[in-house]
């Protein structure tokens, strides 16, 4: 009995998990209908940022010549996003970023006259800023942010380029994988669980990490906002006109391109909003990207895609597969997740609760 | 893009003179007097970056001591990174041999990586000293261009069983570990020992190493064993134990763990929940000899951290290899003499004195050692020594051969509960 | 032109062996194996519409049977090799059943989840493929006699079977058939209207490109004596699929060029480049935004452009 509360606890605590996790997914999918590939990235980035953050700063060491391919490369990529959103005429464009490779040469090459030079560097947080709070608070603004430039610089040029699109989010998240181990190093790092949650809660004699409770109730709570949001709001009204059909959307004279970037930086922001908030459970450490990405697909393609409702069914439905498959069927372990998935995603392509097939 | 630092690790401008001049005896003897081309194979990407990092640093740090000579003969390193993948791991040794012309590897890292190399190796008579783990490599199929100065997987084990039964009065024990071969040979060289001693294994588990979360096994763990035994490697140990903390079973349960649960790069990133826990290790920062003493502390005073299990592991290959190419003059060209050579050496390393059996596995100390705390930081204190422990353990070598290797399912499990 | 320009590079890639050492051999090699093994994918991806996010299956499914087989039956190359292929393209024939349930993301969804369950079996049926150690000890099969255990040799293998590869392939393509698997990717409605099955169309296609995948993954593990369930995974198989895609889909020179940018940097770039993992995602981004759709198109697109100057 005491084993079987604790397991529903766990499939319980660790849906609410998934569905921080897959909420900004199928946000994005459902209106944009691009499969953020970086989204398991975005996720990693808030986990990172966010244990900075409660550590009290960050303290790095990066060979320089690893920084000014990092620096030079990325931008590049800014300036050039931004040359062509400002929809300078390409002769222009092309001096510009002529002139910036020639500046980045000859800084790098000023910067790299020692081999073996290094960049250090430290930040130090004060002591009042050491707070889950303001992690979430740090990490959805820094993930969300990226979102942004990521949507408006880059994606925004890829509208209908769907395999564009997966090129380009999976490069980016080969970026950010290796740019956290470049910062961060590789070893696992804490995010350190908030000192009154610590403790685990016990009921007789059942005791269970209270903490996991809190992010169910956070993902509970996360989700009732998103519904009233969607549901009760201009802005939702909005979105769900742009879900159903985009072109008419615009013809009415919804702002779909704002809303676009809106609701991707929304989504972004909600990755690393969960990325810390999931951060004392998973940790973060590399290759947590690469852990949580099928993750996260997995939710929303069984729930459905471009269904709230179907991505906060899909992540219950996940954790309860994954608990009660791991503890009923050990030798299933690897395929637990995968094996419900073809079967509905075979049976019904929308998934659960989808609006349209994908 | 580090051309020069990463590629090739040049001797500073002083020493590359001082080698020909300081030892024109041992240039002239050897003939072909060029540089050693080393090659470290290694992890600097991916998940298993962490470990392979500081086997890079390590070794570094080793040759720098010398400055970058040894026996007089001034030594080109050459690294490559594998990300972990075994078929690339592959490739880089090659690329290592064929293109950089390495005469000896170092490494690599995982058990699959240097199953992968296996036949290349014995192809191209590379001499290797090993890093990774895979037991049968010294056992029933031997290779003989492969010297390893660490342990196999089971060769911490057996001693740590011997400790929980003996010492710790341990009965009943649970054993978890990465579902990767590593894991599996650490558990079984545990587990026959333990139940041989008298001990019962009441539960085995073996979650993927890409498990998402370990609640639903912590909530599986059969809490009536004395003590659960980690064999995990890497980030997994350290998510464990965290959420062993969080389900309250902290105090319920003793915790002990194998040679790479609770290593230095763990510990560094870790809180007082690791405190008191005991594990077995052919290394420790702690050990009292004098090459480890300027070693840790050396180490320390550069990268802000304590050594642990992969920065001993490549120096202590590095020391292995010195001592060897002292025998033989430098003359490292002559790979059937230096793989004799190698299994006759004894030497002192920062891991305390090494020696070879003839399979070419390290005769070595593995050490009891207990999570304290020690000016601020987390360290992993000696608190007992089983001197000169053979991948055998106290077996036969021949008999212990005839056995089925360890593996998931062997030996079988005959005690599970629940 | 076009077959000059084809003839031309064969005759390039004749001359390798002569010009490069041992390692660049080995490095063509492996190019070759990836490129036949994009190429593959590139049917289902560039010409049927159908992202595959699953195809590193077909590679490891074809070279675990062969390994298998020689391994545990004791059986030799001649029969391993078609029985690893037939076996390949049976085990293709259900999941593309399975697959083709949907297209889009849901098809791209459902080939990473049947990869996954064949890497998850590869991990854990320890009985058959020996778990995390891989099965080793494997051997190069030796056709008429010949010891393809030499670089030189292995490599001209390879590039015979490229070459066929590539022939076939195209032959594939431009036949009615390809024509009408063009069709449904673009107007699939208007196919199914016009009497084709749209559906059998696809289906075929998939079977035909597992084939080739599996031919891919013999080569892989003729190359490496050796496999691990490492590939079979998600990585190995997005690895093809941005090859795929930076190369130019729907080309057949694209995967070709997209393998060989790949396999490059993750083999020779990385030796001097410690960042090279990073380095291969600046290099897939700016492919994205200089030329959404490939560097083959992209740049004969450049190249036409400037002979009209």
């Amino acid at each position: 009995m005491q084993y079987w509360t604790i397991q529903t606890l766990n499939s319980l605590a660790l849906g609410g998990l998934l569905f921080l996790l897959a909420a900004g997914f199928s946000i994005i999918f459902g209106l944009m209908r691009i499969a953020n590939l970086t989204h398991g990235s975005m996720y990693m980035l808030g986990a990172y940022a966010g244990a900075s953050v409660l550590t009290g700063g960050l303290r790095v060491r990066v060979p320089g010549s690893d920084l000014a391919l990092f620096l030079v490369a990325s931008g590049f990529l800014l300036l050039f996003g931004v040359m062509r959103l400002a929809r300078l005429r390409q002769r222009t464009m092309v001096y510009a970023l002529g002139a910036y490779a020639l500046v980045a040469v000859a800084a790098c090459a000023l910067m790299l006259r020692t081999p073996g030079s290094a960049f250090e560097g430290a930040i130090t947080l004060p002591d009042f800023a050491r707070n889950m709070w303001i992690a979430v608070a740090a990490g959805a603004l820094l993930v969300g942010v990226f979102g942004v430039a990521l949507e408006r610089l880059i994606l925004r040029e890829l509208t209908g380029n769907a395999l564009g699109q997966v090129l380009v989010t999976l490069g980016i998240s080969f970026i950010v994988a290796d740019f956290c181990l470049m910062v961060w190093g590789g070893d696992p790092i804490p995010v350190p669980t908030p000192p009154s949650l610590q403790a685990p809660l016990r009921v007789g004699s059942v005791a269970f990490p209270t903490y996991r409770l809190v992010v169910l109730v956070i993902a509970v709570v996360t989700a009732v906002a998103l519904y009233l949001l969607m549901d009760r709001t201009r802005v939702g009204a909005m979105i769900r006109a742009g879900v159903d059909d985009p072109q008419m959307a615009r013809a009415v004279g919804i702002p779909v391109s704002k809303l676009f970037t809106a609701v991707f930086c929304l989504g972004a922001a909600l990755a690393g909003a969960g990325g810390i908030i999931g951060g004392p459970i998973m940790s973060a450490y590399p290759g947590l990207d690469a852990d949580m990405l099928p993750l996260a697909l997995i939710v929303v393609m069984l729930g459905g895609v471009g269904s709230l409702l179907g991505a906060f069914v899909g992540s219950f439905l996940t954790g309860a597969i994954y608990t009660f498959g791991t503890a009923l069927l050990p030798d299933l372990a690897y395929v637990i997740l995968f094996l419900p998935m073809i079967f509905v995603i075979a049976f019904r392509p929308r998934g659960l609760f989808g609006r349209q097939t994908v | 893009m580090a051309f020069s630092r990463r590629r090739f690790i040049q001797a500073t401008g002083a020493a590359a003179g001082a080698s020909a001049l300081g030892f024109p005896a041992i240039v002239r003897a050897q003939g072909s007097g060029g540089p050693i081309r080393l090659g470290l194979m290694t992890v600097k990407t991916g998940p298993l970056a962490s470990g392979g990092i500081d086997m890079e640093r390590a070794l570094v740090h080793y040759l720098k001591e010398r400055n970058n000579t040894l026996v007089g003969r001034k030594v080109d390193l050459f690294v490559g990174d594998s990300g972990g993948v075994p078929a690339q791991a592959r490739t880089k040794i090659q690329e290592l041999v064929e293109r950089d012309k390495i005469q000896l590897m170092i490494g690599p890292l995982a058990t699959a990586e240097a199953l992968a190399a296996d036949d290349y190796i014995r192809q191209q008579h590379l001499l290797t000293l090993s890093v990774a783990a895979a037991d049968d490599m010294t056992q029933r199929k031997p290779n003989p261009w492969f010297t390893r100065g660490t342990s196999t997987a089971s060769q911490c084990a057996h001693p740590m069983a011997d400790y929980c039964y003996k010492t710790l009065g341990y009965r009943r024990m649970v054993l978890i570990a990465d579902d990767i071969a590593y894991g599996h040979e650490m558990c079984a060289g545990f587990q026959r020992v333990f139940e041989e001693l008298g001990g019962k294994v009441v539960q085995k588990t073996f979650p993927p190493l890409t498990v998402p979360d370990y609640g639903t096994y912590l909530a599986q763990l059969n809490q009536k064993a004395d003590a659960i035994y980690l064999g995990f490697a890497g980030s997994n140990g350290f998510r464990y134990l965290r959420q062993f903390n969080e389900y309250g079973l902290n105090g319920k349960i003793k915790v002990v763990g194998g040679m790479t649960a609770l290593d230095e790069a763990v510990l560094r990133n870790m809180g007082d929940e690791a405190l008191g826990i005991l594990t077995a290790c052919w290394y420790s920062a702690e050990i009292d000899n004098p090459i480890n003493k300027k070693f840790a502390a050396d180490f320390r005073k550069e990268w802000k951290y304590d050594p642990g299990f992969y920065a001993a592991a490549t120096y202590t290959e590095a020391a292995v290899l010195e001592a060897t190419l002292k025998r033989i003059n430098g003359r490292i060209e002559d790979k059937e003499g230096f793989m004799k050579a190698v299994r006759g050496i004894k030497v002192d390393t920062c891991r305390g004195p090494v020696s070879f059996d003839k399979y070419g596995n390290v005769v070595g100390n593995v050490y009891i050692r207990k999570v304290a705390r020690k000016e601020g930081r987390l360290v992993n204190e000696v608190v007992h020594t089983y001197p000169n422990v053979s991948q055998f353990w106290t077996y036969d070598p021949d008999q212990y051969l005839k056995n089925p290797p360890y593996s998931r399912d062997y030996p079988p499990a005959k005690n599970l509960e629940s | 032109m076009r077959v000059a320009g084809w003839a031309l590079l064969v005759v390039v890639l004749l001359g390798v062996p002569w010009v490069m050492g041992e390692y660049f051999v080995n490095l063509g090699s492996q190019i070759l194996i990836a490129a036949i093994f994009a190429a593959s994918l590139n049917l289902l991806v560039g010409y049927g519409g159908l992202p595959s996010l699953g195809h590193a299956a077909w590679l490891g499914l074809a070279a675990y049977i062969s390994a298998w087989m020689s391994l545990k039956l004791g059986l030799g190359h001649w029969i391993t090799a078609p029985a690893a292929i037939l076996g390949t393209a049976l085990v293709a024939c259900v999941f593309g059943w399975i697959s083709l349930r949907a297209t889009g993301l849901g098809f791209l969804m459902l080939t990473l989840a049947l990869s996954q369950v064949l890497w998850g079996t590869a991990y854990r049926w320890v009985a058959v493929t020996d778990g995390d150690n891989g099965l080793r000890g494997l051997s190069r099969p030796a056709p008429f006699g010949l010891s393809l255990d030499g670089a030189t040799a292995f490599y001209y293998f390879c590039l015979a079977i490229t070459v066929l590869a590539i022939a076939l392939m195209a032959m594939f393509v431009a036949s009615p058939f390809g024509a009408a698997l063009r069709g449904t990717r673009d107007q699939p409605r208007r196919m199914g209207a016009l009497g084709h099955d749209v559906w059998l169309i696809r289906w075929i296609t998939f079977v035909y490109s597992a084939f080739w995948g599996g031919v891919s993954g013999l080569l892989f593990v003729y190359y490496n004596k050796y496999i691990h369930p490492a590939s079979l995974s998600i990585q190995s198989s997005a690895e093809g699929l941005l090859g795929v895609i930076a190369g130019g889909s729907g080309t057949l020179a694209g995967p070709i060029v997209g393998a060989a940018i790949v396999m490059l940097l993750k083999n020779y770039v990385s030796a001097y480049i410690e960042r090279w993992n990073m380095l291969l995602g600046f290099v897939f981004v700016f492919i994205v935004i200089f030329m959404p759709e490939g560097v083959v198109p992209g740049l004969k697109r450049l190249w036409s452009r400037w002979r009209r100057k």
